[in-house]
């Protein structure tokens, strides 16, 4: 698997159910492997981070983004979906 | 494997602290572009940089979308066009086509600001030179995204002075003919001693003739960021403030350097420099000044300055080399007054003045800019700020310049507004002693002692 392909999905808002089964369901639909999950539950304040695979992805990253922009409006969070490298290039030397 | 911690320092940088990589500027080589026939010469002008720069906003938009970081310019730089139109151009006028020319080519692929319409006259001016300095008036008052620059000095060359007292002249009759209000086509000409060839910032970029056929530069910027990591040092000392800074600047230009590397890929044309400088805006909380006051000192320009903004600088530098494989343009910090809250506030207190700016650009990137001064100063006083400028860069090897609005109409306490990412700058005093003799003497100040090093 290439650096490249690793996206880092992050999750911001108001905890409600289903959050982590809604943005999993999306990336299975797409065949997006998802590698690693954390989260933690602030004050009602749902933080979630999301390590996943577009190596076998059967949508384009660009509509990714803004399947996951649009999922987010409906389940009232913020979804925030970018290539790993800019995390990598910043906090690895 | 990156942890939540990073990812959410580095979100969090970008929506809470104004980081963001100020622009991506594609260089353009236009000297294929020369022709002995006007017509000819803006055609190629025009197909040249529509073609070459045609994915430049699509690719600036896709970079935003991977990785989620605000690009917010998006700009061009061409050859000085006072070498490109020097066979063709007859009369002023025959440059204000060439400038019109690059107008639309800059429209037409959507970039805010095209600089390049330049000369270089550290020694002396050829009449192609002298033209194109004389058609600015008229060029920037035609055009909107047309941006100027002249160099007329250099370390190893000494001081142009015929040329200094020529832009004292001319930046005054651009603010007379200034199309935009409160004579803000100045804000589309910068005179420099020094001038790198590869500064991807407005309005002095210009494509040096040392480059390649087209090349990709970057500006990052970031003061936020530095000011927000420097509130978790406060009380300690220089030590771990200077740390401080180097590890933030490291990370500001790993985002730059990571936008260049991927622009560059994604259009195939060559990286070629990270520019790492703390530019600001007016936005709230994207100040220089603002870093300045959180080093310690009451406001920007008080006792002290100088030393905090030489350190500042130096460990920006020092963070941001070693973050990016190639480092040039201007680098350093930035302190224009109108683009700048912090500083604007700084004027408004009576805290800072022309002089006390004039000094600190012997520590910092760039020079005096976007000061606006009394519309009555006199040509000759203008010329004689940029003399001074030209002698700091001059002696010390450094990057130097000006751009001064003499704003028409206004006095000292009124204030002129450039709109957007200009800001609005409170007129400063200038002193008001003549330095007629000096500037009337012409011909050139030599290059000094050190610059011999063959």
């Amino acid at each position: 698997m290439e650096t490249q392909d690793r996206i880092i999905i992050t999750v911001i808002g108001k905890d409600s159910v289903g959050i982590i089964g809604k943005v999993c369901t999306a990336l299975a639909d797409c065949h997006i492997n998802i590698l690693d999950i954390s989260q933690t539950i602030v004050h009602g304040f749902f933080n979630m981070m999301m390590v996943a695979d577009m190596e076998g992805a059967t949508v384009p990253f660009s509509d990714l983004s803004d399947n996951l922009d649009k999922l987010g409006e409906s389940i009232g969070v913020q979804i925030t979906c970018q290539r790993e490298e800019i995390f990598d290039m910043m906090h690895r030397i | 494997m990156i942890n939540r911690y990073e990812v959410f320092e580095t979100n969090s940088m970008i929506s809470d602290m104004n980081l963001d990589v100020r622009t991506i500027t594609l260089g353009i080589s236009l000297l294929d572009c020369a022709d002995a026939d006007l017509e000819k010469c803006c055609s190629k002008i025009y197909d040249k940089i529509t073609t070459l720069a045609k994915d430049l906003s699509k690719t600036a938009e896709a970079i935003e979308k991977e990785y989620r970081i605000p690009i917010v310019n998006r700009r061009i730089s061409v050859t000085p066009i006072a070498l490109v139109g020097a066979s063709c151009c007859k009369s002023e006028d025959d440059f204000v086509k060439i400038a019109k020319t690059l107008d639309a080519a800059a429209k037409k692929v959507n970039v805010n600001l095209l600089g390049g319409y330049s000369a270089l006259v550290a020694k002396g001016m050829t009449k192609a030179d002298e033209m194109l300095i004389r058609s600015m008036p008229k060029a920037f008052a035609s055009t909107d995204t047309v941006c100027g620059s002249v160099n007329l000095a250099t370390t190893k060359i000494g001081i142009n002075m015929d040329a200094v007292r020529l832009m004292g002249e001319i930046n005054k009759q651009i603010a007379e003919n200034s199309a935009l209000p409160d004579s803000g086509d100045c804000m589309k000409l910068v005179v420099f001693c020094n001038a790198p060839d590869d500064n991807p910032f407005m309005a002095g970029a210009f494509h040096g003739v040392t480059e390649a056929d087209a090349i990709i530069n970057v500006g990052v910027s970031g003061p936020g960021v530095v000011k927000r990591a420097l509130e978790e040092a406060r009380g300690e000392d220089f030590e771990v403030l200077c740390e401080t800074i180097k590890k933030t600047a490291f990370k500001v230009t790993r985002v730059g350097q990571l936008v260049a590397k991927e622009a560059s890929r994604m259009m195939g044309i060559p990286f070629g420099i990270v520019d790492l400088s703390l530019a600001p805006t007016p936005a709230v909380g994207d100040s220089v000044a603002d870093i300045l006051q959180e080093i310690g000192v009451e406001y920007a320009g008080a006792p002290g300055t100088t030393a905090a903004l030489a350190m500042l600088n130096d460990q920006v530098k020092k963070g941001g080399v070693m973050a990016s494989s190639y480092v040039g343009g201007l680098s350093g910090a930035f302190i224009p007054v109108s683009e700048d809250a912090g500083m604007i506030e700084s004027v408004e207190k009576g805290a800072i003045t022309l002089e006390k700016l004039e000094a600190m650009t012997c520590v910092c990137s760039v020079g005096l800019d976007m000061i606006a001064i009394p519309g009555d100063t006199k040509a000759t006083t203008i010329s004689g700020i940029i003399a001074d400028e030209m002698a700091l860069g001059m002696v010390n090897g450094k990057t130097t310049a000006c751009r001064l609005i003499p704003a028409v109409g206004k006095k000292v306490g009124d204030t002129v507004e450039f709109g957007g990412l200009f800001g609005y700058a409170p007129v400063m005093p200038v002193n008001p002693y003549s330095c007629d003799n000096f500037v009337n003497r012409g011909g050139r100040i030599p290059a000094p002692i050190h610059s011999f090093k063959n």
